[in-house]
């Protein structure tokens, strides 16, 4: 009798456990998109796994091949780091909302320089970018930078030649704080550059500005601190000095007013306030709101949820800024436009 | 594989069926050949219809413009076309005479316990991924050739009226000559192991004769034992160049990836493989991609005519040969 009621047991126990694994495998949320967010969202994936066994399959194939992706249906989200205008999210009739910022700081390698300790404003970035600035001692740079000993040599341009939404959130600062940036170059993914070399990867452009003498490039902030690279400080919107740290990128997202573009579009560049600094940038999710299946969107919205509610510390630990709480009310509220049948397809607890 | 048996089997047993083995032997073969003929025509094919798009909006005028704007999506393929050539004949100048010299240094001069030591060292370099040359070319070879080499280059050469105009400017490291450079030492494997495998096939006879009526060595290698392969050097050289027009991963470490046409050798430029590798993943725009789909077409292009020039090459040859 024991005998047999161990056997039961045991063979219950095997079947739960193989309809557990298939339960878990088949609501796998498959997502591609952005590198830019990548970190954190494997590192959200992992501990969501552990909580709750399902996992996240996201490929990060870059913010172009998640749109794609994404409008070809293959994914259940994509990411991207260049928000998508309210046209072409009706058209495709997708739902946008942001996850986490970053920042993206200058960096510089001068002898002497010590991080920090050179500042720029975003008129002098953006000649330095078309060229028009060539020297480090030009009197422009001289006159934000009085007690600085700058050299009589010619600056080394370094920008990332693949495309990237770092390139994006970067040209559309230069493009805000000076018209000509707007008219001769532009804003996109990648541009063409009037002067220097192109390095792929953030890890290129380090490692490049790195070898360099005399150079200048732009990281995404994580890639500063860990490579313990010579960053500068900007002069912002409201003519104050700023350094780059996540208390400077989070006032940039909490004085954006989120509600001015659809799909909470709005790009970080030249935000108001003191201490907000100049190039904070979002990264955003795009999700069908005809879900294909309500199930899978359901999962992935639920695995955002979670992140914005418990990723707070794993974001910060990365380097990246959480979204403001009062903006993650306003996404949820936002989730109501992802329906199957006319419903709802998930209810975030608010 | 048990269809051709089959019909062995039934061909000992009626006397006829070994005509159906051949046949079906044939067929087998000749199905082996088509895929890669399918495959290569499916590949143009396709290459062709994602093209087209920006075949038919910029026109001829896509192979004459150097301007590379993706804000504007206005496209041209000079420059990438450019860089290809120039890093590509950089580095057939240096690694042909330096492969060939390896060659007939192994197979001629060389001590005999050296060969082993040698030839194994140099299979090596040619197994080693080219992501590796692309990482040391960044983090070893760029900073040495700004701050020694380039510096030297551009106070000697650059100096020199006429000329001097490739060889100015900023030394930034990478750039075309250390492209060039790169592949150079990514095709020397493979010109010196093709080239020292036909030497070895040089009759003894011929080489004995040759120093028997008193020839010097450097007579021997270039009257008789290069003529003698040839054909077969020339097919070797150009696989290595094949190899060094497509090579993506080391030079888009190392060109600098500027869209630009510059007229020294020292300065940043890019490839076609170099921007494909960089800029397709966001390319998104509709024009954009189909123009870096372009860039494919015109690499296999530039690929096919190389080929078919090195045939025309030796088939030019064996006439000269044979008169």
């Amino acid at each position: 009798m024991l005998n047999r009621l161990m056997t039961t047991a045991l063979s219950a126990a095997v079947l739960a456990a193989i309809g557990f694994a298939s339960v878990a495998q088949a609501a796998d949320i498959s997502g591609a998109g952005a590198t830019f967010p990548y970190p954190i969202y494997s590192d959200w994936a992992k501990a969501y796994k552990k909580k709750t066994g399902t996992g996240l399959n996201y490929q990060a194939i870059g913010s172009g091949g998640g749109i794609k992706q994404i409008e070809a249906k293959t994914v259940t989200f994509g990411a991207s780091d260049k928000p998508l205008g309210g046209d072409e999210l009706s058209k495709n009739g997708l739902v946008q909302f942001p996850t986490v910022m970053g920042g993206i700081v200058p960096v510089v390698n001068i002898k002497g320089i010590k991080p920090g300790e050179l500042v720029l404003d975003g008129k002098t970035l953006a000649e330095i970018y078309m060229g028009k600035i060539t020297k480090w001692n030009d009197p422009a740079i001289a006159k934000l930078n009085k007690k600085a000993k700058l050299p009589d040599a010619a600056i080394a341009v370094v920008y990332r030649s693949d495309g990237s939404g770092t390139t994006f959130n970067y040209t559309t600062y230069l493009a805000d704080v000076d018209p000509e940036w707007k008219d001769e170059v532009g804003v996109n993914t990648s541009v063409e550059w009037p002067v220097g070399v192109g390095a792929k990867g953030n890890q290129g452009v380090a490692a490049n500005v790195e070898q360099t003498q005399n150079s200048i490039g732009y990281v995404e902030y994580a890639y500063a601190l860990q490579n313990k690279m010579t960053y500068t400080d900007m002069i912002n919107k409201a003519g104050k000095r700023v350094a780059p740290k996540s208390s400077a990128f989070a006032a940039a997202a909490e004085n954006a007013d989120w509600s001015s573009q659809p799909g909470f579009g709005v790009i970080l560049a030249n935000q108001p306030g003191a201490k907000t600094w100049p190039m904070t940038a979002a990264t955003f999710i795009l999700m069908h709101s005809d879900a294909e299946s309500a199930a899978n969107s359901a999962e992935a919205l639920k695995f955002f949820d979670w992140a914005y509610a418990k990723g707070d510390k794993m974001a910060l630990k990365l380097d990246y800024i959480p979204m403001p709480d009062k903006v993650v009310k306003e996404i949820e509220q936002e989730w109501r436009e992802i329906k199957a049948d006319g419903k709802p397809v998930y209810e975030a607890k608010m | 594989m048990s269809l051709a048996i089959e019909g062995n089997r039934h061909g000992r047993a009626s006397g006829s069926g070994g005509i159906d083995a051949d046949r079906i032997f044939h067929g087998v073969t000749f199905g082996a050949a088509a895929i890669v003929l399918a495959v290569l025509i499916g590949v143009f094919i396709s290459l062709l219809v994602g093209a087209w798009p920006a075949l038919r909006t910029f026109g001829l005028g896509f192979f004459v413009t150097e301007s590379w704007n993706p804000v504007t999506e206005k496209f041209g393929a000079l420059a990438p076309l450019y860089g290809t050539l120039v890093t590509s004949l950089i580095a057939m100048l240096i690694a042909v005479p330096v492969g060939l010299g390896i060659a007939i240094f192994l197979t001629e001069t060389c001590p005999r316990p050296l060969r082993r030591p040698i030839g194994i060292a140099i299979e090596l370099l040619a197994g080693i991924p080219s992501i590796i040359y692309g990482i040391w070319g960044l983090f070893v070879f760029a900073p040495f050739m700004q701050t020694v080499v380039q510096p030297a280059i551009i106070s000697t050469l650059g100096a020199i009226p006429g000329i001097g105009f490739l060889f100015f400017g900023p030394p930034y490291g990478i750039g075309l000559l250390t492209s060039g450079l790169i592949l150079a030492m990514m095709i020397v494997p493979f010109i010196a192991s093709t080239a020292r495998e036909v030497f070895l096939t040089v009759p003894s006879v011929l080489r004995e004769a040759a120093f028997g009526m008193g020839m010097t060595r450097w007579e021997v290698n270039r009257s008789i034992i290069i003529p003698y392969v040839r054909s077969a050097l020339v097919g070797g050289t150009m696989l290595a160049l094949g190899r060094a027009l497509g090579e993506t991963m080391a030079v888009t470490f190392v060109i600098g990836n500027a869209h630009r046409i510059p007229s020294s050798i020292l300065s940043p430029g890019t490839t076609i493989s170099a921007a494909i590798a960089n800029e397709f993943t966001e390319a998104t725009a509709g024009i954009y991609t189909s123009s870096l789909i372009a860039l494919g077409f015109v690499l296999f292009v530039i690929t096919f005519a190389v080929l078919s020039a090195a045939q025309l090459m030796l088939r030019q040859m064996k006439k000269k040969a044979g008169e």
